[in-house]
């Protein structure tokens, strides 16, 4: 291969290094109304009364928005396919408020300083209501946080708003109660994660601007533009066909722009005052007032067989929503549907539990999707069964594991909630993975512990991790590949370059499908008058759902092409030669660049373009073996991140170092978790790591050494081998950090993050003997 | 008000409110290479230069700015293209959203220490946040970007 599976630079990093006008905000007009929100200083209560009069007198104020200015319309901003397996539970301004943050009214002005101070000037007064706070309380409790009659459902997903209950979900395979008792060793626990944050670096940002047409047209920093359209749409009840998204360049998203974030706020002050207008969040904002990942709390109980052999997995989740809905039941699912099969030779199965609602800041997607959250607990608990079994944990998992070839029933019980499909594993290089880390991490050398002869201790830990690659029968993606004069062409994609790449890895595969060098591709994305369907960026899915597409494209482009060149040359297309660049039959020859100006200038003239389209029947996981080194202050608690060791088959790379970089951001995100994101409400429920200075997201002197290699993978039904990588990074670092600080010191962390007070405390009682 | 400012060695007279900050008023002006991230000098990519030091522009008033000399990536348009050639080299691009601020950055630090070492880059560059590539790509290529020029 040419121009796949080579480590090319990306085509667009250099003009953004030179600070070319490429996102959202560069692209507003100018003179754009400031949109602002008055957002809630109660975790709970109901507007009782508000007063926009003097706000609206304001000098420069030219919209004030309340709850009175929308129908009452119930949807969802988790910005999925249609129909959402998440609750209609959110009004673009409701009267009820649900958590600190949540939005009351908005205005608009002719700048920010007037926006803020019209926003002091609305007279709003509450009925404070006592809040949901604690999600381990909320099923069930007397105090509902959606007491509203007209949310609902779109299908089954276990939803019941008069328990609290956005979601809830049970699935079994075999009798676990039977398996546990025949079990001969067992161990369970209790394992919480916290709310991350994506902390992308650009806010959420939109803007919107009335066009020579009429139409409305919206800049939008959004993982997922054309399922944006339809949302405005549905929740605004004006005309699809009037309503243009287009998605420059992102800032990273993460997850965290698949929903929807001020889109109905701009779209309505355009719409009712035909100005442009303006909404960027501020990074409190951010914070508070956008998504953050599902909080839980996951009881696991496993039994084996005294020589290692895992029999059943039982696992209750309880899940924290927040004040809304969005990706409730999904992410939910993931704990176990991207995680328990890579022990797919247990007897019994069982995973079940409730999505609740509370008065937080609402979650949502957020990569990993669940799977971070079930890999924390499945990867922690069965180090705590090895160390009861004086098993290696290397050892056990070898003998465990998914293998190639293998399947497990999880694959047909859970889909994106709904049922699965049942799937072999074509392409699963975990033994290699494994094997490969343990030789990198040199584990049989420093397992479980080396005394450093100070108050420091190296230990080493270890996970094992897979995701998906798109969500099969579902996700669909579009490419349309256009022949210009001169011979070259012109990608056309709905897929959503958010940061990851996908621009330059889709025109890779078109290249290499073409024949031709990257330079020959012209790629335009996520634009939804001129681009094809596409889902958006999220469930790993671009790699492998759009690539397909784009492949298809690519090699039916090249069809057409010869077949225009068979009839120049008056034969049969089989009996054309092409190389990409000239096409060749008997003692006749022909340039695509001559053939190309020939169709567009002199005969038989027509535009050679194709759009083709690509959903997956399966959902091939990439797998991963996480390694990681660290060196314990006994004294302090402290853990230095000595090297982190990750060995990825996520099949054909198609850019190795865009993979790359796609593994070690997942992994320095998922150490973020794992060792410093904490998050923190004061007790009236108030988000108080609300910036980058209360909320530590990992800098560059954490990171000492990071060590990524891929596994030789190939996986049949994707683009030129390729499965997905946006994902599978994130979800080894929290259990395999726990793994080895037990190693190192033998305290066991159940509760994410692993900070040092934590360590220390539990070394202080393991010391007590307490 | 009117203030008086050179950026990148160019007269400037901007109009601003008193309590205007530089980044709002050099990206009126079209700067983009300066990006908003937060409000409060913490994520690193809304950096400029004020007489050649890295400062953060969300938070010195324009007024603060009067007299002095700025300088954005804008200014120093052909060392940021050979530093993207390394990024693009060692897969360190991905968003972009802080590449302008740290290719900026690099260049204050350029001249304020001399055969940094790895502990140095990762010190000086602290500031500047990055979520999306872990940094490991980023050093990579600063530091080979370094080398190959001395």
């Amino acid at each position: 291969m040419k121009v796949v599976n080579q480590a090319l630079p990306s085509i667009d990093g250099k003009g953004l290094m030179l600070g070319k006008k490429a996102y959202t905000d560069d692209l507003a007009e100018p003179h754009s109304l400031i949109v602002k929100v008055l957002r809630s200083p109660h975790p709970y209560a109901k507007i009782i009364k508000i007063d926009t009069t003097k706000a609206e007198a304001l000098n420069g104020v030219e919209l004030v928005l309340t709850y009175k200015d929308f129908d009452r319309r119930p949807f969802t901003r988790s910005g999925q396919g249609y129909p959402e397996p998440s609750p209609y539970d959110k009004f673009v301004l409701d009267e009820y408020v649900r958590y600190i943050g949540d939005e009351a009214a908005a205005v608009a002005a002719v700048d920010v300083k007037t926006a803020e101070k019209a926003l002091k000037l609305i007279d709003i007064e509450y009925e404070v209501l006592e809040p949901v706070l604690d999600f381990e309380t909320a099923y069930e409790n007397k105090i509902l946080v959606h007491p509203e009659p007209e949310i609902h459902d779109m299908f089954p997903i276990g939803f019941d708003p008069k328990k609290n209950l956005a979601a809830s979900y049970h699935m079994h395979v075999g009798d676990v109660t039977k398996s546990l008792e025949e079990s001969e060793v067992t161990i369970e626990e209790t394992f919480y994660t916290q709310a991350q944050a994506h902390a992308m670096l650009e806010p959420h940002n939109v803007n919107a601007r009335i066009d020579y047409q009429g139409r409305l047209v919206l800049y939008s920093s959004t993982q997922t533009p054309i399922h944006v359209r339809r949302i405005i749409s549905q929740a605004l009840d004006y005309p699809l066909s009037k309503i243009r998204v287009i998605k420059p360049r992102v800032g990273g998203g993460f997850g965290g722009k698949q929903a929807i974030h001020g889109e109905m706020f701009v779209s309505t002050v355009t719409l009712k005052t035909g100005k442009p207008s303006k909404m960027m969040y501020t990074r409190k904002e951010v914070f508070e007032s956008s998504y953050s990942r599902h909080p839980m709390r996951l009881d696991i109980k496993l039994g084996a067989t005294k020589d290692g052999i895992l029999k059943v997995i039982d696992c209750w989740v309880t899940s924290d929503t927040g004040a809304y809905g969005e990706h409730a039941l999904t992410v939910f699912m993931v704990v176990a549907a991207k995680v328990f099969p890579l022990y797919n030779k247990v007897d019994s199965v069982r995973f079940h539990g409730n999505v609740v609602y509370t008065n937080h800041t609402p979650a949502g997607a957020y990569r990993g999707y669940g799977a971070i959250q079930g890999n924390f607990a499945l990867e922690s608990a069965i180090d705590i069964l090895c160390h009861k079994l004086n098993m290696d944990p290397v050892e056990f998992r070898q003998k465990n594991m998914m293998k190639e070839t293998e399947t497990s029933p999880i694959f047909k019980i859970m889909g994106e909630g709904t049922e699965g499909i049942e799937m072999f594993m074509d392409s699963c290089k975990l033994d290699y993975c494994v094997k490969r880390g343990a030789e990198l991490a040199n584990w049989k050398e420093l397992y479980p512990r080396k005394e450093l002869g100070n108050s420091k201790v190296k230990g080493v830990g270890m996970a094992i991790a897979m995701q998906g690659s798109g969500i099969p029968y579902v996700d669909m993606a579009a490419a349309t590949i256009k022949l210009n004069d001169d011979g070259f062409y012109n990608l056309m994609i709905g897929a959503t370059d958010i940061g990851q790449g996908s621009d330059t890895i889709l025109a890779q595969i078109a290249a290499e499908a073409l024949g031709t060098t990257l330079d020959k591709v012209i790629v335009y994305s996520s634009d939804t008058d001129l681009t094809p369907y596409d889902t958006g960026a999220y469930a790993s899915s671009t790699t492998y759902v759009s690539g397909n597409a784009v492949l298809k494209a690519g090699k039916e482009m090249r069809q057409m092409i010869i077949n225009e060149a068979a009839k120049v040359f008056e034969v049969n297309p089989e009996d054309v030669e092409y190389d990409g660049v000239t096409l060749k039959t008997k003692n006749k020859e022909i340039t695509l660049k001559e053939l190309s100006n020939r169709l567009f200038y002199n005969k038989d003239q027509k535009q050679l373009q194709i759009t083709s389209s690509y959903y997956g029947t399966k959902s091939p996981p990439p797998f991963m073996a996480g390694f990681v080194e660290i060196d314990v202050d006994k004294e302090t608690g402290e853990v230095d991140i000595i090297d982190y060791i990750s060995i990825v088959d996520c099949g054909t790379t198609i850019n190795p170092m865009l993979a790359k970089g796609q593994v070690e951001g997942g992994i320095v995100q998922g150490i973020g978790m794992a060792m410093y994101e904490e998050v923190n409400y004061t007790k009236k429920g108030k988000l108080i790591t609300n910036d980058f200075l209360n909320y530590r997201i990992p800098t560059r002197r954490e990171i000492h050494k990071l060590t990524t290699e891929f596994a030789d993978s190939y996986e049949k039904s994707g683009p030129y081998g390729a499965k997905s990588v946006g994902e599978i990074g994130i979800d080894t670092p929290p259990a395999a950090i726990a793994n080895a600080v037990y190693n190192a010191v033998g305290v066991r962390i159940t509760t994410l993050p692993i900070t040092p007070e934590k360590i220390l405390l539990a070394i202080k009682k393991k010391e007590r003997g307490e | 008000m009117k203030i008086k400012m050179t950026v990148n060695g160019t007269k400037k007279v901007y109009d601003v409110a008193p309590d205007e900050y530089l980044l709002d008023t050099l990206r009126a002006d079209h700067f983009y290479s300066i990006k908003r991230g937060c409000d409060n000098s913490s994520c690193g990519v809304c950096t400029v230069l004020m007489d050649g030091k890295a400062v953060q522009s969300c938070s010195i008033l324009s007024v603060k700015a009067e007299g002095h000399s700025i300088t954005t990536i804008e200014g120093h348009q052909d060392e940021a293209k050979k530093l993207s050639e390394y990024f693009g080299h060692q897969g360190a691009d991905q968003c972009g959203y802080c590449n302008s601020s740290l290719a900026l950055t690099v260049h204050a630090m350029k001249t304020e220490i001399k055969h940094p070492t790895n502990e140095d880059i990762k010190e000086y560059l602290v500031g500047n946040l990055c979520r999306c590539t872990g940094y490991e790509a980023q050093h990579r290529a600063i530091k080979l970007c370094l080398e190959d020029e001395e």
